[in-house]
């Protein structure tokens, strides 16, 4: 037991380094993924042929890849066509493009929810499609889509573990390091685990206060 | 209107503002009177194999109020979103204050900021309140201050007797309040036209006055107005014309006495006698 705190409290930052990583990569991936996600989501709707086509072509591509082939890709690939970025840039760009093409789904399916009599009414005051989109669709959209938001964000830092595998030193990777060098994968992997359930469990409540938020802001429609 | 008609007309509008253009100015706005600020020629539109509007003609003057009238289906609700071209029309023109309606883009936009119009199921913005559903037009299209578009809304809402509700979410307010906000919300964009699709079909009886009210008193000031209703109270003694339509086709057109008292086509009689008989 005392050789386990050892290795614990002589590896504590590396392991700290870990954890920021997989919530740089996390966070980052995620806010990369909603912006993407909604414009893919707005060309997926738009009344544009080419765009929803190009919307469509993304989300099937990039919800259908594994992340895992989506990153060795990019490690091994970018490279080759001259782009050399960082590890921990090649993963964020990854989480980003796979967690995109899910949050589009969940962002239509918002869009989806709203009457089109809303979108009738803002037409007929001459609202063009923006402003429209930006003033009275996404804004109601986004109540219905906090829990299924919540969703795509703990999809995003679990997905965030596979950068392990290419090299991004995030909780996992640390992990691994560590179970090479004292052969205590059990006790490394339950506590890489733990980080994972702590940040997932506190994405839910975060989640369940953002709904209460935005219910109480329209204590008109909520009756 | 002829293609020679339309030249001269379109020199008139030119010569405006030159030096002769006092003379031509009351000839203009004389012949711009006397055109209809709506035409609709041999309409058509079908939904799939549905044609829900079959060649349908109608002008409507300005400043004139005309009921559409007919039994569910009969494409009264279609025809009048038409006009603001929330369906494109398969074939057939219609031409709003001598220009025909845009296509997609910013052109038609600022057709639809012309055109209001009241919804049966109100379609209120529901995170905005009252007040913020009537001024987020002016501010957002027409780029009112905010401050000018609150003044236009409290008297918007004041009108429509609703000054105490400028601050409630929609779904605090009755049917009878939304739909007199959506009116207000329509009319602060100063419309030419206000088309109205069904505006009291989704009420309570007691509330439908409320608004039929508002309605009336709208028509006395001279909007221009195109009303598709069931309620044959209004048509009769607030509209200039009513327009009878059944399968697609305007079939019978007359003052409202005259169509009520005294209706000319089978279909027209059959519809009455059905309405009077409940």
């Amino acid at each position: 037991m005392n050789q386990i705190w050892q290795m614990l409290a002589d590896n504590f930052s590396f392991l700290l380094n870990g954890v920021l990583t997989t919530v740089g990569l996390t966070i980052l991936g995620f806010v990369g993924a909603l912006l993407i996600g909604t414009v893919v989501a707005v060309f997926r709707v738009s009344p544009i042929t080419p765009l929803r086509v190009v919307g469509t072509a993304y989300v099937e591509f990039f919800r259908n890849v594994p992340l895992l082939t989506l990153l060795i890709l990019i490690v091994f690939g970018l490279p080759d066509i001259g782009l050399l970025i960082p590890l921990f840039w090649c993963g964020v760009l990854g989480l980003v493009l796979a967690g995109s093409a899910f949050i589009c789904e969940t962002v239509r399916s918002g869009i989806n929810t709203i009457s089109v009599g809303q979108s009738e009414a803002a037409r007929a005051l001459g609202m063009s499609f923006g402003t429209q989109l930006r003033l009275i669709i996404l804004p109601q959209a986004f109540r219905t889509m906090v829990q299924p938001l919540v969703n795509n964000f703990i999809g995003i830092l679990i997905g965030s573990s596979l950068a392990a595998a290419v090299g991004v030193s995030d909780i996992t990777n640390v992990t691994q390091q560590l179970n090479i060098r004292y052969a205590e994968a059990v006790v490394l992997f339950l506590l890489s685990g733990a980080v994972y359930l702590v940040f997932a469990l506190g994405a839910g409540r975060i989640g369940s206060w953002l709904e209460g938020l935005v219910s109480t802001s329209r204590i008109g429609s909520a009756r | 209107m002829g293609p020679e008609r339309l030249a001269f007309l379109s020199v008139y509008r030119q010569e405006r503002f030159s030096r002769r253009g006092a003379g031509f100015a009351i000839l203009v706005y004389l012949d711009k009177m006397a055109t209809p600020l709506v035409e609709v020629r041999d309409v058509h539109k079908a939904f799939g194999t549905f044609e829900a509007l079959r060649g349908v003609d109608l002008d409507i003057g300005r400043g004139e109020k005309v009921a559409l009238v007919g039994a569910s289906g009969s494409g009264k609700s279609t025809l009048c979103r038409c006009i603001n071209r929330l369906e494109t029309i398969t074939s057939g023109t219609i031409t709003f204050d001598g220009q025909p309606l845009p296509q997609e883009g910013k052109a038609l936009a600022e057709h639809r900021a012309q055109v209001g119009m009241v919804f049966q199921a109100f379609n209120l913005f529901p995170h905005f309140t009252a007040l913020e559903n009537v001024t987020l037009a002016p501010m957002r299209v027409r780029k009112l201050a905010k401050a000018d578009a609150d003044a236009e809304a409290r008297e918007l809402l004041a009108r429509v007797g609703l000054s105490d509700k400028a601050d409630n979410y929609p779904a605090e307010l009755s049917g009878g309040q939304q739909q007199r906000v959506a009116i207000a919300r329509a009319l602060a964009m100063h419309p030419q036209l206000m088309l109205f699709d069904e505006p009291t079909s989704a009420l309570d009886p007691e509330m439908i006055s409320e608004v039929l009210d508002v309605m009336s008193e709208l028509a006395n000031e001279g909007m221009t107005m195109l009303v598709v209703t069931h309620e044959m109270g209004f048509a009769r003694h607030a509209c200039d014309r009513v327009c009878f339509m059944d399968e697609g086709q305007i079939v019978e057109q007359a003052a409202p006495d005259d169509f009520f008292d005294n209706p000319q086509s089978e279909r027209a009689k059959d519809f009455l006698s059905k309405l009077l008989h409940h």
